[in-house]
């Protein structure tokens, strides 16, 4: 049986690839990674603030209160290098490859065309095979266009991709006012793939002490919906790859996004929960369905119910939308006032 | 008279060597300070550094340890071992041991360091060791401590048998380090080696630096080998430190004698071949002057340089002046000192920077009478006459010494009547030693740019500086200098940037008092520093100022605008704040107004200039990323867009005129004295003015409205729930509680705020906080404590901070009505409820601590509970410094004219000092008992038996007793025996008072332990609360054995691999000892619980005080989270250990801190120390980080079971 699939113009063993998260930050669990079957890594993300102000804010606290009072002029060793995030992410990139054999993506996070994207040489130089690059933007400004922000987006990929050989993934969020158009503009420009979605830390409110919080939930598996929609619909209608991510939590999951038309399905929040060793659990229920329903690679099924290739294309679109709804009610009983 | 070059015969004119650089390819110059330059030999000739910090020598220790960090290797290819020990007595007795098992070992000191140093350098040069120990001198602690320069320590050393060494520049102070390591090993004789603190130790200069070659060629192996072959070995054993008797000790000491003949020769031969060898001529005593001289100065260090410029000046104004330079003052060479005295010399003034009461004179000007009348008994006299001679001290505690200075003692020696015993530099209207002289004589030539910066610590004034004297240093021919002056205060630190750029060699070893260029990098210095006295006329004024060029006459103060006119300045302005804020550079402007002053200074061409500010811009930020360098650059390009020249005003009569800096309304002593000290004209103050024994009045800080604050808290008391806790974490004591009846307010001024005092136990009382607003240094930790949020809009809070320039008058006239407002009676506040607790009035405010200082709020809380009866004996520190640092105090006295009386003995003796002062109160309190006991018939026998059993446990029973003495006092003056006159003396001290120790973690852990130790196992009713901030602070952040595992600090730059030392877990041990831990942002009520239980304790109590740091990296305004991470994740734990809860059986110990709940890497990733060390080294931060969690969890259990353990009547 044939797993491997094509992502970033590399043969991959499975789809079955981790996504960008803190697990990657240690090299023994990437070794886990590959040890559990992932056909490739993607490293956690260097996001543009670490770029632009680690270094900085760390000179800051060096340089504060210094040069000020007579008996104490400096208050640390002055080190002859600092290893500030990029040069960590740097080795990391480079133990990590000494380390396994699948290929390693490094993953930026950016939100603005600036310096920053010039680290992009670096992570190639460093060795990594490919980069997702996460455009992570809340256009908050009140005079900002749909279509301003769209182009905040293409200009900094296009800044990324004539900067590196390597190929380029684009992480993005389904916040358009045109998803198809948006990943049609970026499919023109070049982008080696897209990775659907990217998943908007969204804030909390913390009544007791008045405070807004941020903290990070874990995706749940009716999160794989949006992404399995939207890679149905873009399925054979772009030229870049698609990498499916949120909600992926079981071989049925990847399943249905590789019928949806993904190339690879991404795990994160899986691994989080039920640990690395999920990618085998994954994998043998992959293969054990495949067998069960004789399929005899993931190439056959790819795409196999996307919009193009399903039979019943408006499945993916509005009619098919009041036609959930009045289903859900039927079986479900609801009452004119909404209480069952 | 003629100037001649020829330095070969001494009776011609001769001149010392101007270290004339050699701009040849194979030399190799650099820019660096003297501390730097002597380090950089040092280093690479010893394999041992014993180290320990004290200013102004501690960067040559940290140099070396950097370097060791580094793995930089000595010239024999080994990295040499840097150790720091617990003390400088340490230091000298690791070097003492290694030089005796035969290694090359050296150490850096000063002052009170090199004393404690004396016992093992007695020895080591008995034992005729060689070694050299690098000093940057510095006074020493007599009536105060001074941290600045003068030969006071090397003098106090000068008998112990080392050779002194004596360099007067950078370049010398790297060249002498070389030449007595050299001498040292030939000679055997051990040498200081030493230079003027800060003059010589924190110049920049551009010097020849000496390649390893040049230092191997100067060093013979074959003496590095004899000096190991006289190691201690078991293999061919002898011994050495045996004790002499009467027969032989005597003798034996005389065996030296031949070694220290030759010692003179030895270093001029050695000088010698160091000409050979780099062409820079020196000579242990140096000529300088007319050969016919009549008049002479004998001096030694930096001074030596100012002189020759003086003589230099005065010999081509047609006079017979000369100079000699001291450079070897031990061994002295007599013969060779008389001999260059030249003939013709009539008077000569011997000078030294050091003063030894009561003595026949100074240490150099005996040697000298000494050297002419050994030279006139025995015959030896080339002098055509007996010439008198003088001596005079200068440039004590880094008082300046200049050349007008020199030409007044050249002047004066041209009198007929000589003073034998005179003063320069000050005016000395009581013993009338002083010197006249005429203070407006300069030798500053025009060919010198000079250029003088004011700027704020934290503005980068300085490092813009630093930098431009890279540029002019090392891109053009120039010689440089930077020197630069500090504040003596923490915060809102004052720098004053004195440099000079020259085609010649600058020997100018004094401050600038005529520059061409002059920049003030913040607006409101213009109103404390009359900085334009210092300008030339015609020269340079650059102001950054958010006014416009047009407009900026209106906001100039009167005096400042009158000077600029009158001495026709070409003035600019910038707005430096608004362009670096645009450019999202925050508040540092250094590269603009570096960029402003080479556009103005013209010492570079524009061009030139700006592709090296941009070089530098790369070098300092290029690897920060390309951003931070398009930044940089952007706004040097900015800047001189923006720069403007402003043309002369229409009219003068709207100048400002500015406020006096201290009010009308303060005592005769602060305003004549300390005010003048304030408004920085300390220097024009008599000796007269000055407390002959160093006891100065307390309360003084209130008198120095420093204004810091650019916002100030400003309370809310809708919102306000009256916690008091941000009075309790106040670092500068400017937020203050009162509660006081509602009449009071009838003549509030509008804008005061007050509110019902919410408790039931205290009926129709007003409550108010109030905010000190020009004494804030608007830190911001009282906003980030307060817990009361504004429940409809989420971001304010009862106290929110507000722009200061707005509310400052408003608010100062309310501060001053709230300091009118009555203090609450002390007996009904219950001290053990923080929101009760704050209304107590703090006797200790506006220190000059940092912004946001972790330590203070302890003392001040310690002042608010016992400060009326308190006798604090003060470690040296950084509560020493903003603790006792003149013009002013913090220590403060209440209405009564009680508050603490506070003493600074030394560092190593703190606990012994405060145990002194026990132990006298002891006495005499004994004695005033048993003579009210003597005299009970008299005073009355029920009287003197309540006054006798007078319980004093709360502020209840001690006020009666107050009450009670006072009586007391009353009765006694009606009679006239001598008891009751003596019991009248001693009434007071029936009334309790303590006696708290206080000092920081260098102190209580490494250099006062074995004090600390001894006292606590005394017994006696000793408090010591230990303010730990785990690092040096005062000295920037060394190591200490507080420091935790896996800090970086200095002197651990690799991380210190060590745990921190459990000094309350031995403590306890005693099992008679009261021990707390606290931290005040984690726990407040825990802190303050220890603090009433360690005072009520009747035995010696210690409290160890979480600190947090400037040192630490952190941001201060939210410093409390990071205490409150310190607990939480086990770092610091929160217990008190109370001895008399085991009197009755129970357990003793009782664990304050819940078990830790974040992972330690939580509380790391707060703080740069511990950040460091993962972009330092982060494998090895890795494997620091799991041993400090492992450490945590080991002593949690440990902690845990201790509380868990059942007391001894539970155990029955």
């Amino acid at each position: 049986m044939d797993l491997s699939t094509t992502y970033l113009g590399m043969k991959l063993r499975t789809p079955l690839v981790p996504s960008a998260s803190p697990l990657s930050e240690d090299l023994d669990n990437i070794k886990r990674m590959e040890d559990a079957g992932a056909s490739a890594v993607v490293l956690h993300s260097l996001f543009e603030e670490q770029l632009r102000t680690e270094r900085e804010e760390l000179f800051n606290h060096v340089m504060r209160g210094t040069h000020a009072f007579s008996e104490a002029l400096t208050f640390f060793p002055e080190p002859a290098s600092f290893q500030v995030g990029p040069e960590e992410y740097l080795n990391h990139i480079r133990k990590a490859k000494q380390s396994v054999r699948v290929p390693i993506m490094a993953s930026l996070n950016g939100c603005s065309v600036g310096g920053w994207i010039d680290f992009a040489k670096q992570i190639e130089q460093a060795g990594a095979d490919a980069l997702e690059l996460n455009i992570y933007f809340i256009p908050t400004e009140m005079e900002m266009s749909g279509r301003e922000v769209e182009d905040v987006y293409l200009d900094i990929f296009k800044a990324v991709k004539s900067a590196v050989k390597i190929p380029v993934a684009v992480k993005l969020s389904p916040f358009f006012s045109s998803m198809a158009r948006m990943a049609k503009r970026l499919d023109d420009a070049g982008a080696n793939a897209l990775v659907l979605f990217n998943r908007f830390y969204q804030p909390d409110v913390e009544v007791e002490s008045l405070e807004v919080r941020s903290t990070v939930l874990l995706s749940t598996p009716q999160a794989l919906r949006l992404p399995l929609t939207w890679i149905g619909i873009l399925y054979g209608k772009i030229e870049a790859d698609l990498a499916a991510t949120s909600g992926i939590y079981t071989a049925l999951d990847v399943i249905k996004m590789l019928m949806a038309g993904a190339n690879v399905t991404m795990l994160c929040s899986a691994l989080f929960r039920y640990g690395i060793p999920r990618i085998t659990v994954i994998e043998n229920g992959l293969r054990q369905w495949m067998e069960e329903h004789e399929y005899e690679s993931v190439e056959q099924m790819r795409g196999s119910i996307s919009q193009m290739k399903c039979d019943n294309p408006s499945a993916y679109e509005r009619a098919q939308y009041i036609r959930a709804l009045q289903t859900y009610k039927s079986e479900n009983g609801i009452k004119k006032n909404g209480y069952r | 008279m003629e100037l001649s070059p020829d330095a070969s015969h001494h009776m011609k004119i001769r001149t010392g060597p101007k270290g004339a650089l050699r701009h040849s390819s194979e030399k190799k110059v650099a820019v660096m300070d003297g501390n730097e330059a002597a380090a950089h030999v040092a280093y690479r000739l010893n394999d041992i550094v014993a180290i320990y910090p004290i200013t102004p020598s501690s960067t040559m220790g940290e140099h070396a340890d950097s370097w060791a960090e580094g793995k930089k290797e000595n010239i024999w290819g080994a990295v040499p071992t840097v150790v720091e020990m617990q003390s400088e007595a340490g230091a000298a007795g690791v070097l003492h041991g290694a030089l005796q098992a035969g290694s090359k070992a050296t150490t850096f000191t000063s002052s009170q360091g090199l004393l404690l140093m004396i016992p093992n350098m007695y020895k080591i040069a008995g034992e005729l060791t060689p070694a050299v120990f690098h000093v940057a001198a510095r006074a020493i602690a007599t009536q105060a401590l001074s941290i600045f320069g003068d030969h006071s320590d090397v003098m106090a050393a000068r008998s112990t048998g080392f050779a002194m060494l004596c360099s007067n520049s950078v370049q010398e102070a790297m060249d002498f380090a070389l030449i007595a390591e050299a001498a040292s090993l030939e000679s055997r004789i051990p040498f200081v080696h030493f230079f003027d603190g800060f003059r010589t130790s924190h110049e920049i200069s551009k010097i020849e630096v000496l390649t390893d070659d040049d230092i191997r060629s100067m060093v013979d192996h074959t003496l590095v080998d004899a000096h190991h072959n006289r190691a201690l070995s078991p293999d061919s054993p002898v011994i050495r430190g045996t004790s002499q008797n009467p027969d032989a000790y005597f003798q034996s000491r005389e065996t030296v004698n031949r070694y220290y003949e030759a010692g003179a020769d030895i270093v001029e031969k050695i000088m010698k071949r160091f000409h050979e060898r780099t062409g820079r001529r020196y000579r242990t005593f140096e000529y300088h002057g007319a050969v016919d001289a009549e008049r002479v100065i004998v001096t030694m260090g930096s001074s030596a340089e100012t002189v020759a410029d003086t003589v230099d000046h005065l010999i081509a104004k047609g006079e017979k002046v000369g100079l000699i330079k001291v450079r070897l003052f031990r061994p002295f060479d007599v013969k060779r000192f008389f001999g260059i005295i030249p003939k013709t010399a009539r008077s000569i003034a011997v000078l030294d920077r050091t003063k030894e009461p009561g003595s026949a004179g100074e240490p150099l000007y005996l040697d000298v009478v000494c050297a002419v009348q050994e030279a006139f008994q025995q015959g030896f006299t080339h002098l055509q006459n007996h010439p008198k001679i003088i001596g005079g001290r200068y440039g004590i505690g880094s008082k300046e010494f200049t050349p007008a200075m020199a030409k007044g003692i050249f002047d004066h020696l041209g009198e007929a009547n000589l003073k034998t015993h005179f003063t320069i530099g000050i005016t000395d209207d009581v013993t009338h030693t002083s010197l006249d002289y005429d203070a407006a004589f300069s030798l500053e030539p025009p060919y010198v740019t000079r250029a003088l910066f004011y700027g704020l610590g934290s503005d980068g004034t300085v490092s813009a500086n630093k930098n431009s004297i890279k540029i002019i240093g090392e891109d053009t021919k120039n010689y440089i200098q930077g020197y630069f002056v500090y504040d003596s205060k923490k915060a809102g630190a004052v720098t004053v940037s004195h440099l000079r750029f020259s085609p010649t060699p600058i020997r100018s070893s004094y401050l600038i008092s005529k520059a061409q260029f002059l920049a003030c990098h913040h607006p409101s210095l213009l109103e404390r520093y009359s900085m334009l006295d210092h300008v030339q006329f015609g020269g340079t004024f650059l102001l950054n100022s958010p006014h416009s060029s047009n407009e900026i006459w209106k906001y100039l103060p009167a005096a400042v605008a009158k000077q600029i006119i009158d001495k026709q300045l070409k003035f600019y302005v910038i707005d430096a704040f608004k362009l670096a804020r645009d450019h999202g550079m925050g508040g540092r402007i250094n590269t603009i107004m570096q960029t402003c002053f080479f556009q103005l200074s013209h010492i570079l061409n524009t061009e030139k200039a700006l592709a090296g500010i941009k070089k530098q811009i790369v070098a300092t930020y290029g690897s920060k990323g390309s951003d931070i360098v398009d930044m940089n650059l952007k706004v040097v390009d900015a800047a001189l867009n923006n720069l403007h020249e402003v043309k002369k005003p229409d009219a003068l009569e709207t100048f400002a005129h500015l406020a006096p800096l201290v009010s009308d309304k303060a005592p005769e002593f602060v305003h004549s004295v300390l005010g003048e000290m304030i408004a920085g004209r300390g220097d024009e103050l008599p000796v007269g003015a000055f407390p002959a024994d160093g006891t100065y009045p307390v309360g003084t800080s209130c008198w120095e409205k420093r204004n810091l604050a650019q916002e100030i808290p400003v309370w809310d008391s809708d919102i306000c729930i009256q916690c008091g806790k941000c009075a309790f974490v106040c670092p500068h004591s400017v937020i203050r509680i009162k509660i006081y009846n509602p009449e009071h307010l009838t003549k509030k001024p509008d804008t005061f705020k007050s509110c019902a005092f919410r408790d039931r136990d205290f009926d129709n009382c007003a409550y108010t906080i109030q905010v000190a607003p020009e004494d804030c240094t608007g830190c911001a930790v009282c906003v980030d404590v307060c817990p009361a949020k504004n429940k409809s809009e989420t971001r304010l809070k009862a106290l929110n901070m507000q722009p200061q320039e707005p509310l400052r008058e408003s608010e100062r006239d309310n501060w001053d009505f709230f300091l009118t407002l009555p203090e609450f009676d002390r007996r009904k506040i219950n001290p053990q409820v923080i929101r009760l607790q704050q209304i107590q009035q703090p006797l200790f405010e506006f220190s000059s601590a940092c912004a946001g200082c972790g330590e203070t709020p302890y003392l001040k809380l310690l002042s608010q509970l016992f400060g009326d009866r308190v006798l604090i004996a003060n470690a040296t520190g950084c509560s020493s410094i903003y603790g006792g640092n003149l013009p002013t105090t913090p220590w403060t006295k209440n209405a009564e004219g009680r508050g603490p009386a506070w003493s600074n003995s030394l560092f190593e003796d703190n606990a012994e000092f405060g145990l002194g002062m026990r132990l006298s109160l002891n006495h005499q309190a004994e004695r005033a008992r048993f003579l009210l006991k003597q005299l009970s018939d008299e005073i009355g026998r029920d009287f003197a038996t309540a006054i006798l059993l007078q319980e004093q446990k709360n502020e209840s029973d001690i006020y009666d007793q107050r009450f009670k003495a006072a009586a007391l006092k009353e009765k006694l003056a009606a009679l006239h025996s001598p008891e009751a006159k003596e019991l009248l003396t001693l009434a007071d001290y029936l009334v309790r008072k303590s006696v708290w120790v206080v000092g920081g973690d260098g102190w209580a852990y490494d250099i006062g332990y074995g004090g600390l130790d001894h006292v606590l196992a005394t017994g006696e009713n000793v408090k010591m609360l230990v303010l730990d901030t785990e690092v040096y602070s005062n000295t920037g952040g060394q190591m200490s054995k507080a420091t935790p595992r896996a800090a970086v600090a200095k002197f651990a730059a690799g991380g210190k691999p060590g745990s921190k030392k459990d000094l309350g877990l031995m403590a306890m041990t005693y099992g008679n000892v009261y021990v707390a831990q606290v931290a005040m942002g984690a726990r407040d009520e825990q802190t303050l619980k220890a603090f009433l239980e360690a005072e009520a304790y009747e035995g010696p109590s210690l409290i160890i005080a979480y600190s947090h740091c400037i040192a630490h990296g952190i941001n201060m305004s939210t410093a409390l989270q990071n205490q409150k991470a310190a607990v939480e994740t086990g770092h610091w734990l929160l217990y008190r250990y109370n001895p008399d809860l085991a009197k009755n059986g129970g357990n003793p110990f009782i664990l304050d801190s819940r078990s830790p709940k974040r992972k330690i890497e939580e509380f790391f990733s707060m703080e740069n120390r511990f950040k460091m060390l993962k972009k330092i080294r982060p494998e090895e931060a890795k494997k620091l980080e799991k041993k400090v969690q492992e450490d945590i969890d080991k002593k949690w259990h440990k902690y845990d079971a201790m509380a868990r353990q059942n007391g001894t009547k539970d155990k029955r």
